[in-house]
């Protein structure tokens, strides 16, 4: 039976507020245990919450960005369950009227363009932390992180894939990194995602049960998980067996998900509205204010890209990944005045550099400037593309300019029609066998006359120029 | 001295014909003659109190005084109080010193005022007839077998007494009226918003309100003075101009109209109670007031609203209290979740247990609408209610409770039986109305009996007003029990 797959996330953005969503607190990471939970956070008798503004302000900041509908009028309700790391034993989010519903956000598959909908964004405080470790038998808690200010988010069923489901999160990560409101810290649980799955047969209109993979703080393990889960639903099923809603965990270790909890012991969260807080009136003013301080988005940069610098859909998305990248590409367009080569410099060797190292952009040691003396010197012929990556390779290691590294190693593309044909000409004459061969119709032979042409060359020698010679003195 | 009111303490303090710490010796001499008598304080800390005088009266000796300087007072053992065990009358908070203090006792210290010590209550504050305390009931100081009423009982029976000229109190479904009412003494639930929550031990964050319980309407409004005002840290806290609730106690009660609702004197009404109402109105008629007669259709339903909504917000309120951080934690345990059902079964008390569970209960998955909702539906009726009687009147006056305080004892079986003598009071908290009472007269029995004055948003001043008036044209505020 062929099987198809539903995917729903919900990402919960740690906003990268100074204080936290209901108090004065900090919110800085790796303080120790404790030292910035004030009496709010510890749920000392008498104490309330007070709203961080700037919490709503991003949450609008979002809302926006997926031309979403902002309630301005939305309401924080309780949230109640018992555990230790929970001091209040309720969590302060929004249930009914959240701030920010109905949106959408395109991602790029392969080359193809999908939406997928955002139903909801809201706003909620984060919980403490069990400390498991370090206690011989007992359990340690930390509050410092109680009281973060996150901004649940919660898709639409609408990926019928891992590659989509991939898509959807590193777009939103993007956005959410891009419109300045997270620090997109994973390593630190600034970005962390739920994942429901299910499948059902082809042509099935109606869902399969889901299960929802909790918790999950990369995109590899996102991936992991989501292809795991999907293949032991379709084994169970055609198996025979039934799937039972339930939540559960993926094991780094193993590559597995495992049941934390079925449907039936799922809590009765007891949501009602905060008596504590009123209601969050939002004005149009502040909608606008918000609206003029937001940057260019990402589908705009792009369309903008491609238009402006001739670059392609696909080359366009990736250079809007995010912020820093877009501004360090269209700073090289405009300084090289080549918006197209930067392009697949930025695509292709520089981000296979960073890659490798784990790196972003910001991380370049490249400059805008230096990268594009090198993309004038590809150019205007001065560098084949091997030379250029010749330069590319000494630019990474060193500070120096393009054309100072061009000048200390003397790696100047020859372009002078008497030095090539010179070269050409002993080529010729030294291989008899591969001039016999060309001039009997085998085409392959004449690259093996070229190689040594640029071996000649020390490979600075202008390939195409190289190229038409041969062919020009061969027939 | 200690049979004088805060005014009169305040212009002797002025005039130097008292230190403040004598003052305070005095009231702790006399707590410590009758507070076992009466068990309307729980704690007493000499030393603070004195330092707290001595500084006060140093104050006044710089001339940096203000109104209340060096006036003692009792704080409702729900007010967080830094340095002072806030045990909000439970065993779960019988170890609990408080590292910080609520607004109102900042706003009071500020002024100069001297803690003698923190009255008993109703354990947090769920309650009719404060016999609910962890540290036993308090007793009505006009009658060593009645009950003071609840919730602040410990705060009106320490006023009554003259333990002190004047304590904070809260009021979510009636409990400065209805204590104040029991004891003979004046209190004023203000307008919701208008004296910070901030370090309030919570029960119900919609309906709770602090306010103050002195002798008399004058004493409300200097206390008033002092513990109303906008507080950034409380969410709910109105952003209003301070006021001054002493500005129209002396204006005339000429063409006043007061409304009388025809609900509040229909069956149940104990006779003693309806005859010193009907004095009160007459008196005020005298005094150029013209009664007329108003309709609240929905008071009835205040009753099953508010034993929804407040056990809905306390059940999640005192969900914090669960042995981890702070307070009661139980000894012996297996796991977790032992842990939790321990310390809650051993912490708290049946009235507070019972709440919860009713709370727990009305805003579950599959009743959340037909109870919690429909309650917040009819909040909206009465609010309307109220609405369309000011229409009509300037304030509304009745009873605050259907008798004058019960037997202790008498109904701690039948929880429901005394939830219904809120009957008068429950609507004002659920509307978010200021409302107060005032002595008025005594039943055959001895007991006080207090009259209930409900004013619209923000009319606290002249709620005070027709107290005040009433109060110099009576004398019920000055008798004082002989014990």
């Amino acid at each position: 039976m062929k099987w198809e797959v539903v995917i729903g996330i919900e990402v919960h953005v740690q906003l990268n507020t100074v204080s936290k969503i209901f108090s004065g607190s900090s919110t800085a990471f790796g303080a120790e245990p404790n030292t910035q939970a004030s009496a709010v956070e510890l749920a000392l008798p008498g104490v309330l919450p007070v709203l961080n503004r700037a919490v709503v302000d991003k949450a609008i900041r979002l809302g926006l960005a997926l031309d979403a509908g902002i309630n301005q009028k939305n309401v924080f309700a309780r949230k109640n369950y018992f555990y230790p790391d929970l001091p209040k034993g309720y969590q302060i989010s929004q249930m009914e009227l959240p701030i920010v519903e109905h949106g959408r956000l395109k991602i790029l598959v392969g080359d193809q363009e999908k939406v997928i909908g955002v139903t909801r964004a809201h706003m909620e405080e984060d919980a403490g932390k069990s400390l498991h470790e370090d206690f011989q038998g007992l359990s340690g808690i930390d509050l410092n992180r109680a009281g973060t200010p996150l901004l649940e988010v919660v898709s639409e069923p609408d990926m019928r894939s891992v590659d989509e489901a991939l898509a959807y999160v590193k777009a939103l990560y993007s956005l959410v990194t891009w419109l300045g409101i997270c620090d997109g810290n994973m390593q630190e649980g600034s970005f962390r995602m739920d994942v429901n799955v299910s499948v059902r047969p082809e042509g099935q209109q109606a869902f399969g049960t889901r299960r929802e993979i909790k918790n999950l703080n990369s995109f590899r393990f996102l991936e992991q998980a989501a292809k795991y889960e999907i293949q032991w639903q379709i084994d169970t099923l055609e198996d025979g067996g039934k799937i039972q809603q339930a939540t559960v965990l993926f094991d780094p270790d193993t590559g597995e998900t495992r049941m934390m909890r079925s449907k039936e012991d799922a809590h009765d969260y007891r949501y009602f509205p905060d008596p504590d807080l009123l209601p969050v009136r939002i004005s149009d003013e502040q909608i606008a204010r918000i609206k003029g301080e937001m940057p260019e988005l990402p589908a705009a940069m792009q369309a903008r890209f491609i238009e402006s610098y001739g670059v392609s859909a696909y080359d366009a998305a990736l250079l809007t990944s995010s912020l820093k990248q877009a501004q360090y590409f269209e700073a090289a367009a405009k300084a090289s005045g080549h918006g197209k080569l930067a392009a697949n410099w930025i695509n292709g060797e520089i981000a296979a550099r960073l890659n490798r190292d784990g790196a972003d952009i910001a991380d370049c040691p490249i400059s805008v400037e230096r990268l594009s003396g090198l993309l004038v010197r590809i150019a205007d012929n001065t560098l084949s593309s091997k030379l250029a990556k010749q330069v590319f390779e000494a630019l990474w290691d060193s500070d120096l300019s393009a054309d100072a590294i061009i000048e200390r190693d003397g790696l100047k593309q020859v372009s002078d029609v008497g030095a090539i044909e010179k070269m050409v000409e002993e080529a010729i004459a030294a291989n008899p066998k591969a001039v016999e061969e060309f001039r009997a119709g085998k085409e392959k032979a004449l690259n093996a006359l070229a190689g040594q042409v640029m071996k000649a060359s020390k490979g600075k020698a202008n390939p195409a120029q190289v190229q038409d010679i041969l062919r020009q003195k061969l027939l | 001295m200690t049979q004088a009111t805060l005014k009169q303490l305040s212009q002797q303090l002025a005039a130097k014909e008292v230190s403040s710490v004598e003052l305070a010796s005095q009231y702790l001499d006399r707590i410590e003659a009758l507070n076992p008598r009466l068990n309307a304080i729980v704690t007493v800390d000499r030393e603070k109190t004195l330092i707290e005088a001595a500084a006060a009266d140093a104050r006044i000796a710089a001339g940096a005084a203000s109104a209340l300087t060096g006036v003692p007072l009792v704080h409702k053992d729900l007010f967080c109080q830094q340095g002072w065990k806030t045990g909000c009358g439970s065993k779960m908070l019988d170890n609990f010193v408080s590292p910080y203090s609520a607004h109102v006792v900042e706003q009071c210290a500020a002024a100069g005022m001297v803690t003698l010590g923190r009255a008993n209550m109703d354990e947090f504050a769920m309650g009719s007839s404060n016999e609910n305390s962890f540290h036993g009931a308090v007793k009505n100081p006009w009658d060593l077998n009645a009950i003071p009423g609840g919730s602040s009982g410990g705060s009106a029976a320490a006023v009554a007494a003259r333990l002190t000229p004047v304590a904070t109190a809260t009021d979510t479904g009636g409990s400065i009226r209805q204590p104040a009412s029991h004891c003979g003494v004046t209190g004023i639930k203000p307008t919701y918003g208008a004296v910070s929550r901030y370090g309030m031990v919570a029960f119900a964050s919609s309906l709770d309100q602090g306010g103050p319980i002195a002798q008399t309407a004058e004493d409300c409004a200097l206390m008033l003075n002092v513990m109303a005002g906008f507080d950034a840290r409380d969410s709910t806290s109105l952003e209003r101009a301070t006021e001054d609730y002493s500005r129209d106690l002396n204006r005339s009660l000429a063409g006043l109209k007061v409304g009388l609702p025809r609900e509040y004197f229909a069956a149940g009404l104990d006779a003693d109670v309806a005859r010193a109402v009907d004095n009160a109105v007459s008196e005020l008629k005298k005094l150029g007031a013209e009664a007329v007669e108003i309709s609240l259709p929905n008071t009835e339903l205040s009753i099953p609203a508010y034993y929804v909504i407040a056990p809905a917000e306390a059940s999640t309120n005192l969900s914090r209290y669960d042995g981890v951080r702070y307070g009661h934690r139980a000894n012996d345990y297996k796991d977790l979740v032992e842990m939790y059902e321990k310390t809650r079964a051993e912490g708290f008390g049946d009235e507070v247990k019972r709440r919860i569970m009713v709370g727990t209960y009305v805003l579950s998955h599959g009743y959340y609408d037909a109870y919690y909702i429909k309650a917040q539906k009819i909040r909206r009726l009465i609010a309307n209610d109220f609405k369309a009687a000011f229409g009509q009147c300037d304030v509304i006056l009745g009873p605050v409770a259907p008798t004058a305080a019960f037997d202790l004892g008498q109904m701690s079986s039948d929880p429901v039986q005394m939830y219904l003598s809120d009957v008068y009071t429950l609507s004002v908290n659920l509307a978010g109305l200021p409302g107060m009472s005032v002595p008025a007269g005594f039943a055959a029995n001895g007991r006080p009996i207090g009259l209930q004055i409900i004013g619209d948003y923000f009319a606290e001043a002249k709620m005070l007003n027709v107290a005040h008036q009433f109060q110099q044209a009576t004398d019920w505020h000055a008798k004082a029990p002989a014990l």
